[in-house]
């Protein structure tokens, strides 16, 4: 906005902003740190052009690498994790739906026993893309519901296998064990199958996001993140933060509730939107 | 990072301050900016830190610091009572009719922040204090949402009244109580789909519902981990359809759940109860005090 220099209130301003996105205050003083220090080494005097310098450090932070969806051309296994609520099966989901309509043969796996209705839900979506879903009854074993999906994968030599698992807090030892559990099935059964796993987080989720990260990277070697809920006005900096500690790129935003909310990750307008006020 | 926790934080800031008698404006500032980070880094929003940080410090500076505190602690004492105070100070409580006559409560907020499964949590809390809960499902957008309520309303126990997906909210709120009416439940409880706060048409559904029957409660549910947007989509709720309370649902996460000052500082409204797991019985009262040493991770 109006600013003439580059004075304190200025960056005090994107301060601000970025803060207001969910970078964290951590990661905000990194970049902010980092933006003084170019802009004295550039001599750059006009605040414009210093946003701009700042926005394109951060566009060329979170561009997707060119094999992020490599799995899309091979056959592949998408396992898809996250917390409760983050929009996990929604995902799946969309996804099938998406890679049906390349002309793939999709099977989705139901391997939220837990939930109540979680199998339900996941029929109606695999409904929905047309496509095979592999489901036991509520409350039974989800790794055994991932051997029969996987089994069914190489038996009707499908093309994708999307996995839905319970929404589970990371700070949960017992459930991560489960996941690493899913995961090791996965690897040991389709060790030459090319994998996906993605962690889905909410684009309203704070500082926590990060932690969440951390977690399920550890315990499944996490490929890439899907951000959910940005059609609402939170932001999803927090992803910027992920980036910068875990190096772990975004490669989906879901932006709504219907089948064709699901798109490829843009740094572009991700980073733009950063810098966009509500209304 | 040698200190880690915010009272070491504060301690060591005062390490040569003992003995000086009174905070002045610069150790108190000095003291201040690492609870702002405390903060932001516990979510609170940055207005409302920035409101809160001045607070605090007009409290703070001039104060006498001799003796029985370290000026450290007396920075924290400050900082939890007003962040205590901000909070609602002590446990609030759910409002609800007398027992003749039925209550209708209506559960709101964003896609995913556990409002099917707290309606259930809040039906099992009202049964066993001897009311007789209905729940109705509002909710005839999200795949299987009737279903999910259904199952938990069986392992609670509870009636769920039900008309599928193809009739209005409204209508499907309205026979419930007068379904409730017929058959002596006291309490109606009502599972509304998930919707954002910017979602006008979907907002206004619920308006819909308010202005056309009596709804007692109006309860937001707010995923504690929710960042920076918390106050729009609390303020917007507020705004649009004023809520009674709020329920903070995750709370057995590690988040530190600043979100919870941040909804206070802008609705008012008091947080009733904190959702501790997906177990049905998981929910528990609020406690502001608790809640304080949480965001300040203490
Ligand atoms: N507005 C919006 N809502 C979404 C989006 N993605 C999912 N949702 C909604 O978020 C809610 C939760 O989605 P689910 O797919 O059930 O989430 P989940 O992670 O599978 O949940 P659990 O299995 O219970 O942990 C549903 O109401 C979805 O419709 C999105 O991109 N935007
Ligand atoms: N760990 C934990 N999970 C919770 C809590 N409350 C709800 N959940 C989980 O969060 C997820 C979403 O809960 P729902 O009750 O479906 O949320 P909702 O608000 O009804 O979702 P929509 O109807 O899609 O908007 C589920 O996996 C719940 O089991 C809680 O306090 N702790
Ligand atoms: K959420
Ligand atoms: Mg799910
Ligand atoms: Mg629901």
């Amino acid at each position: 906005s109006g600013f003439s220099n580059i004075d304190e209130d200025f960056y005090e301003e994107l301060e601000e902003t970025l803060i207001m996105a969910d970078l964290g205050i951590k990661t905000t003083d990194a970049i902010l740190e980092n933006l003084r220090a170019k802009v004295k080494e550039q001599k750059i005097k006009e605040p414009a052009q210093c946003r701009e310098l700042l926005i394109n450090s951060m566009i060329e932070q979170m561009a997707v690498g060119e094999t992020a969806y490599e799995f899309e051309n091979r056959k592949s296994i998408v396992l898809i994790m996250g917390v409760n609520g983050v929009g996990k099966t929604t995902t799946v989901g969309k996804l099938a739906g998406q890679l049906k309509a390349q002309g793939k043969k999709v099977i989705v796996a139901a391997a939220d026993t837990f939930r109540a209705a979680a199998i339900e839900q996941l029929t109606e979506w695999a409904n929905r893309a047309n496509v095979e879903i592999i489901a036991h009854k509520e409350g039974s074993d989800p790794a055994a519901v991932i051997f029969d999906a996987v089994t069914a994968f190489k038996a009707r030599n499908a093309d994708v296998l999307i996995c839905d698992t319970a929404g589970r807090l990371h700070n949960k030892k017992n459930l991560m064990e489960e996941l690493r559990k899913i995961n090791r099935i996965i690897d040991r059964e389709c060790p030459d199958v090319y994998r996906e796993t993605l962690v889905v987080l909410d684009g309203t989720t704070g500082q926590n996001a990060l932690a969440q990260a951390k977690e399920f990277n550890e315990v499944a070697n996490l490929t890439g993140i899907v951000i959910t809920k940005l059609d609402g006005t939170a932001k999803g900096g927090i992803a910027i933060a992920i980036q910068s500690e875990l190096n772990i790129p975004v490669k989906y935003i879901g932006i709504g509730e219907h089948i064709e909310d699901l798109q490829k990750f843009n740094a572009s307008d991700f980073v733009n939107a950063l810098f966009q006020k509500n209304e | 990072m040698a200190f880690d926790n915010l009272s070491e934080k504060l301690q060591n800031i005062f390490k040569n301050l003992r003995g000086k008698g009174r905070l002045t404006e610069a150790d108190v500032k000095t003291a201040l900016k690492e609870v702002k980070m405390a903060l932001l880094e516990a979510d609170v929003n940055f207005k409302v830190v920035k409101n809160f940080i001045a607070s605090v410090q007009e409290r703070a500076i001039g104060q006498d610091v001799l003796n029985s505190l370290t000026p450290g602690q007396m920075v924290i004492k400050i900082v939890n009572e007003e962040m205590i105070n901000m909070l609602g100070g002590s446990a609030a409580q759910l409002q609800l009719q007398p027992a003749g006559e039925i209550t209708v409560i209506m559960m709101c907020g964003l896609q995913g922040a556990g409002k099917t499964t707290t309606v259930a949590k809040l039906a099992g809390k009202l049964k066993s204090m001897g009311r007789k809960p209905l729940l109705a499902a509002c909710d005839i957008y999200r795949p299987a949402a009737i279903d999910q309520l259904i199952i938990n309303g069986e392992k609670q126990g509870v009636s769920v009244f039900s008309m599928g997906d193809k009739h209005k909210p409204l209508n499907i709120a309205k026979a419930a109580v007068e379904h409730a009416s017929k058959n002596g439940f006291n309490v109606v409880i009502l599972d509304t789909a998930g919707r954002l706060h910017i979602d006008e048409g979907m907002m206004e559904e619920l308006q819909e519902i308010k202005s056309n029957m009596p709804v007692h409660q109006t309860i937001l549910v707010v995923d504690a981990m929710t960042g920076q947007d918390a106050v729009n989509v609390a303020q917007t709720f507020n705004d649009k359809l004023g809520i009674d309370g709020v329920i903070l649902t995750k709370l057995d996460g590690d988040t530190r759940g600043g979100a919870a000052l941040s909804i206070r500082a802008v609705t008012g409204k008091p947080i009733l109860y904190a959702g501790m797991g997906e177990k049905l019985s998981d929910l528990e009262p609020f406690y502001p005090d608790r809640m304080a040493s949480r965001i300040l991770g203490m």
